[in-house]
């Protein structure tokens, strides 16, 4: 595996507004190289958003986001090269069997064949090496989709809820992975439910910067 | 170049074991014109008079119905937030889609039209006329039904709102296809009403990919 180049990712008084609600305001967050980083709160809170923002995806509504030291969404083709975004859907077509789903995605990133085998490989799944997607079982399929993102290195990992419908021996295997990952030099950052052993991983509570009533749950998505 | 080819060699494989959407394409242009001399009566001149006119509006109703699904289903499965987060420009990703639909369903158009054209009595002159007309005038229905795709994304009934959407953009495309074939069977200059199909194309292969790509981000968010 390549080391990354040493840098920070930081956010400075992030403000998420959906649907004329402010999910969360004043947020700052700093992760190093090999850092990593575990979002809490309850639902509702802006998990999603936040990595939905640090993705690019959402634009804040105040704030700045910085890699290095240049924000991190004026070039937002650059960004998006740079980190990996797992979020509630897995994006495994039914059609396509497990090595192409992942397959496309690596070529996209310039990856060959092996690292298709080697992702397979790391979330043990070779044996579905040619199961179209729409014979996998949802834990299965979240396999698939985290196998796409070993399969092609970038620097920065946004993880909605990797461990949903996943099984022990397939948590440990993301735990190692993650652990790999940031002895490489990446970054990972996490929002979860269940416990994923992260050592040394710092913990943002959104609760902290919710600024009125509780949200209704529904609201957010 | 080669993450082009690859994005769409991906939708054309999925089209492809996904069967049945370019073929219900085809079958509904079919039965479209088919219904006319049922409906106008089989007199030959009648059919020859109304000939470019009908297989024209059949090609732009059956060209809108695979529209809405150009992204929705990667933007059901999650797959589009990847696309977007991809090191491939989302406006190249647009475009590649584009010509996957084409492929799909403008292409098979093109090779059905003459035989609906002898259907109905289209005179011999406006044949080649009428084929060159459809191959300037298809893709720019491809491009311009993308932004529409791309607005509708998220929307409730999005079928009904994309041809209300769409459909009125269509009309400079019917106009100039239809008095192309017109100019042909009078023997009246056929290249003026190209060079404006061909102004068509051009133009919007250089402005929809950007309205499209600017529609998916607002969906995405």
């Amino acid at each position: 595996m390549t080391d990354f180049d040493k840098t920070r990712f930081r956010g400075e008084k992030l403000m998420c507004v959906r649907g004329e609600r402010t999910v969360f305001h004043a947020l700052d967050f700093t992760i190093s190289a090999g850092g990593a980083l575990t979002l809490i709160g309850p639902n509702g809170s802006g998990k999603s958003s936040l990595l939905r923002m640090m993705a690019g995806l959402l634009r804040p509504a105040d704030g700045r986001m910085l890699w290095g030291e240049e924000d991190a969404l004026d070039e937002i083709d650059e960004h998006g090269a740079r980190l990996h975004y797992v979020g509630h859907h897995d994006a495994v077509k039914p059609v396509l069997t497990a090595a192409e789903n992942i397959g496309f995605w690596a070529h996209l990133r310039d990856r060959g064949e092996d690292a298709v085998q080697d992702a397979l490989g790391a979330f043990d799944i070779k044996h579905l090496y040619d199961v179209p997607g729409r014979f996998l079982s949802a834990g299965q399929k979240r396999r698939v989709n985290l196998a796409r993102i070993i399969a092609a290195p970038a620097p920065l990992w946004l993880l909605d809820e990797p461990t949903t419908a996943l099984d022990k021996a397939t948590i440990k295997r993301l735990e190692a992975a993650i652990q790999k990952h940031r002895d490489a030099g990446g970054m990972v950052v996490l929002s979860t439910h269940a416990d994923v052993d992260t050592p040394g991983a710092e913990t943002l509570n959104l609760a902290d910067f919710t600024c009125t009533a509780p949200l209704d749950e529904h609201v957010m998505v | 170049m080669g993450k082009f080819i690859e994005l769409v060699k991906r939708d054309l494989a999925l089209a492809f074991r996904q069967g049945m959407d370019s073929l219900m394409v085809v079958a509904f242009f079919v039965i479209a014109v088919v219904l006319f001399p049922f409906g106008v009566g089989p007199e030959v001149n009648t059919l020859a008079k109304i000939a470019a006119g009908t297989i024209w509006v059949a090609a732009l109703l059956s060209s809108m119905l695979s529209l809405e699904r150009l992204f929705q289903t990667d933007y059901d499965d999650g797959s589009l937030e990847l696309l977007a987060l991809a090191p491939v420009p989302l406006e190249v990703t647009v475009l590649a889609k584009v010509v996957a639909h084409w492929l799909t369903t403008g292409l098979p158009l093109i090779i059905t039209a003459p035989l609906l054209a002898v259907l109905m009595q289209l005179p011999e002159d406006g044949f080649l006329t009428l084929l060159g007309a459809l191959l300037l005038g298809t893709p720019t229905l491809s491009l311009i039904g993308a932004v529409g795709a791309a607005l509708i994304l998220g929307s409730r009934r999005g079928g009904v709102l994309l041809s209300l959407l769409v459909l009125p953009l269509y009309i400079p495309i019917l106009i100039f296809g239809v008095s192309a074939v017109d100019a042909a069977i009078f023997d009246q200059a056929v290249r003026p009403h190209m060079l404006f199909l061909g102004a068509l194309l051009v133009g919007s292969l250089a402005l929809t990919p950007w309205a499209a790509a600017a529609g998916l981000r607002q969906a995405l968010e």
